[in-house]
């Protein structure tokens, strides 16, 4: 296992359409590293579905002793969790769009 | 019920539901408040889609979805409904009719012809969502950043605050339903003061399914709006969504009693709850410890009702609780006041008591002849029996022309763009009822009346303002009941027929001899006949050969009649008399040498002795001239008149004529029976009936017989 950040990003539509491959993406990439950032500035849209994932890929790194990271929240990101009071638990800075 | 009659429901319920939106869609005020019609929109796309994901039809699912998700952006305000989307909208509506009717023939699969058409409106679709949604997605974060901050501090305790707990079923996503479309919903209600997202739910990362929902989420909530409009949000999950409701004010034992009732650990939900501010740290603390000692002392006792005893739920909430129940339980009431019945049943029903009418008629004529007392009183209470159930039987069949009448909303919508003209339909009478074959078969003659109007009738903008009119131009529908008939009027406000045109026009093609005098009406009636188009050039609408001599032959056969009169330039009104059914009437018998027949009782307005100088074909009825109608020389019946003739005065729209014969034998209920093709082309009789001896006896057609008069009328006067 890599001591290093690795980084991936997301982009497009975060939705239940594709939910299932991304949470495969994601935690592929997340096994191979001790951080994983996450680059979410190409996020056009996030539902249910996809927060799901994201909410995953945090509690599957903190069970693991791993680390992720979400950076560049894109607009349709923030305000997901802005609305659901979500920025508190993935702990990450957001709020740079403000 | 097994699948394939599901099925049928399912389809008879998407065509409701696409009627409904597409007239919600035509109602959309644009300007004005537009929630209720997008709600009602947004219901019928929704439970299509929900049903038909029942019946794995995918394509029809996937279509809706798309809809859907645009008619969920417009509900939460992100895009606002435009004229070019409503257009959309309605090609959608017609496209899903389109799957829906290949559905009822069998087709479960997407129709390769169709599909590329679907896939352009779903490109359309897509379009008005990104177009529109990502500069107001954008702008969303820029607003809500400053409340996010300050409201956990300030607002936290107070518990002003309706506090809503939602678990979101596993499946809700796969049935096409985002729990955050909801939320933003909900904020239209209110404002969201603390929220807290419960992701406890979600399992390790083998075992999440990305495709099942887990979250679930706990709500403060400040709004004014009560508990049913806060339900309402999530209607649409009701079904596979635990939710519970807390109202303000409500005592702190009310949260521990939904503490309780959720799967997550007790304590760690009260750190929710306190952490999204529907309650305080030591509220919460005491009511635990006290529920916990209670629960010790009366194990058996409800919380429920420790809560109401100890005083712990405002009245409110119980009225609300009862008011909400009360609703439930008429909601089903209303339900099972309406059945579905196969239309086959009714006439079936219709038949028989047509059968029923036949039998009763000859048991009363027996009665009659062997004049048995006690008989004849039995069977005179049979006849009112009899026709009380023929009135039940017959209003069965009743619909109201208000659903028709509608349709007419789309075609005037659709029809006026295609035209570039600016029309607006104004419907009265909707309540009008009339027989639902009457109903079907009156469509197609409406639809092209309501064209022709809006092609000929109406002028073009220019024309009218230049006459001093508005630029927009108005057709109105109308239904009213009058005599036994029901009374169809379709009115344009355009230019008016001309009538040096349609004079013109009869001479050249050969309708009317040139020398002949005729009365405005006759001259406006002209268009009726075959091959007598006026329209200068043929458009795609009307002038496609089929007339307006077609639209009266259709009418003509649902024992109808067709009038127009016309205005130069205030507009044309087409008069459409139906009657109210096509299987039983009351009538009234007449007898001519050895045969009998039969006239609707409601086209007569009395009976008078026969009075008349020789060879004269006209009577004076208290001073007015009445046209006679010899039914002896009209049907070359023979025989001599008997002594004491009788006049039986018709009424039919704004004409009288009397009606010559030998005896009046007096009312009888009279059950239509159709004629036989071969007698498709005899005049002045509309069908059949058969009386209580067994014989057969033919039911005049008044509409007919006053056209006889008024040709004669006009030779005369021409003469």
């Amino acid at each position: 296992m890599a001591d290093d950040v690795s980084r991936i990003a997301l982009d497009g539509e975060i939705t239940i359409y594709r939910a299932a491959d991304l949470k495969t993406t994601v935690l592929d990439a997340l096994r191979k590293t001790r951080v994983l950032e996450i680059d979410l500035s190409g996020v056009t849209e996030l539902d249910t579905a996809g927060l799901q994932v994201l909410m995953l890929a945090k509690q599957t790194a903190a069970a693991d002793q791993r680390e992720l990271r979400l950076l560049q929240h894109s607009p349709a990101v923030v305000e997901i969790f802005e609305m659901l009071d979500l920025v508190a638990f993935f702990g990450d800075a957001v709020l740079i769009h403000a | 019920m097994n699948l394939d009659e599901a099925l049928q429901t399912f389809i008879a319920e998407s065509r409701e539901l696409l009627e409904e939106m597409e007239n919600a869609l035509l109602n959309v005020d644009l300007a004005g408040d537009q929630s209720e019609a997008i709600n009602a929109i947004f219901r019928a796309a929704h439970t299509i889609k929900g049903s038909s994901g029942l019946f794995s039809l995918d394509h029809i699912v996937a279509f809706t979805h798309v809809v859907e998700s645009l008619l969920d952006k417009v509900r939460d305000g992100s895009i606002t409904l435009n004229d070019e989307m409503v257009v959309l909208l309605l090609s959608c509506c017609d496209y899903l009719s389109g799957m829906v009717d290949g559905l009822a023939a069998g087709q479960l699969e997407q129709d390769p012809d169709t599909a590329p058409e679907g896939e352009m409106l779903q490109q359309q679709l897509r379009r008005h969502m990104d177009g529109d949604a990502a500069p107001a997605a954008a702008a969303i974060p820029a607003l809500h950043a400053e409340p996010s901050v300050e409201r956990i501090d300030t607002e936290r305790g107070d518990s002003d605050y309706w506090h809503i707990s939602l678990r979101f079923g596993r499946v809700v996503l796969q049935n096409g339903m985002d729990p955050i479309a909801f939320l933003r919903y909900l904020a239209k209600l209110g404002r969201i003061v603390g929220i807290a997202t419960v992701p406890d739910a979600i399992p390790p990362a083998e075992e999440m399914d990305a495709e099942l929902c887990y979250l679930g989420f706990e709500i403060a909530f400040d709004s004014t709006a009560d508990r049913e409009a806060i339900a309402g949000v999530f209607e649409f999950v009701q079904e596979d969504c635990e939710i519970r409701i807390i109202p303000p004010h409500s005592k702190v034992s009310e949260y521990v009693n939904l503490i309780r009732a959720l799967p997550e650990q007790a304590a760690r939900l009260g750190e929710i709850l306190v952490r999204c501010g529907s309650v305080t740290q030591q509220e919460l603390d005491g009511a635990l410890h006290q529920q916990s000692h209670k629960e010790e002392d009366a194990p058996a006792q409800q919380l429920g009702s420790i809560l109401v005893g100890a005083g712990n739920v405002p009245p409110v909430v119980v009225e609300a609780a009862l008011a909400k129940q009360k609703q439930v339980s008429e909601q089903k009431a209303q339900e099972s006041r309406s059945i579905r019945v196969d239309s086959d049943k009714l006439d079936k029903l219709i038949d028989l008591v047509g059968e029923l009418i036949i039998a009763g008629a000859r048991a009363n004529m027996i009665g009659q002849h062997i004049q048995n007392t006690e008989l004849l009183e039995c069977t005179s209470t049979l006849t009112g029996l009899v026709e009380d159930v023929r009135d039940a039987a017959l209003e069965l069949r009743m619909v109201k022309i208000g659903a028709t009448f509608n349709r007419f909303q789309r075609v005037v919508h659709d029809v006026a763009r295609e035209l570039g003209k600016d029309i607006g339909l104004i419907v009265d009478g909707e309540d009008s009822e009339l027989d639902k074959t009457v109903v079907e078969k009156i469509g197609d003659p409406l639809m092209h009346l309501v064209r022709n109007a809006m092609d000929h009738g109406i002028e073009p903008a220019e024309v009218r303002v230049a006459a001093g009119k508005s630029a927009k131009g108005m057709i109105k529908l109308n239904a009213f009941h009058e005599s036994g008939s029901i009374v169809i009027e379709v009115s344009d406000d355009g230019g008016g027929l001309r009538k040096e045109k349609i004079l013109a026009k009869a001479v050249e093609r050969g309708l009317v001899d040139p020398e002949r005098k005729l009365t405005d009406s006759e001259i406006y009636n002209l268009i009726f006949e075959a091959g007598f188009s006026t329209a200068e050039k043929i458009t795609n609408l009307s002038g496609r050969g089929v007339g307006m001599d077609v639209v009266k032959r259709n009418i003509q056969a649902l024992r109808g009649s067709v009038d127009v009169s016309s205005r130069e330039g205030q507009g044309t009104t087409v008069t459409v008399r139906l009657p109210l059914t096509l299987a039983i009437i009351d009538g009234f018998l007449v007898q001519v040498g050895s045969s009998v027949f039969v006239v609707p009782l409601d086209m007569i307005e009395e009976c008078i002795e026969y009075a008349t100088e020789p060879g004269q074909d006209y009577t004076n009825l208290r001073g007015q001239v009445l046209p006679l109608v010899r039914l002896r020389e009209q049907f070359r019946i023979g025989g001599t008149a008997t002594r004491r003739e009788s006049i039986v005065v018709l009424k039919f729209g704004n004409h009288r004529a009397g009606m010559v014969v030998d005896t009046l034998l007096g009312e009888f209920q009279t059950v239509i029976k159709p004629l036989s093709p071969m007698f498709s082309e005899v005049k002045c009789i509309s069908g059949s009936t058969i009386l209580g001896s067994g014989e057969v006896a033919l039911i005049l057609d008044v509409a007919a017989l006053m056209h006889t008069v008024g040709g004669k009328g006009a030779v005369a006067q021409a003469a």
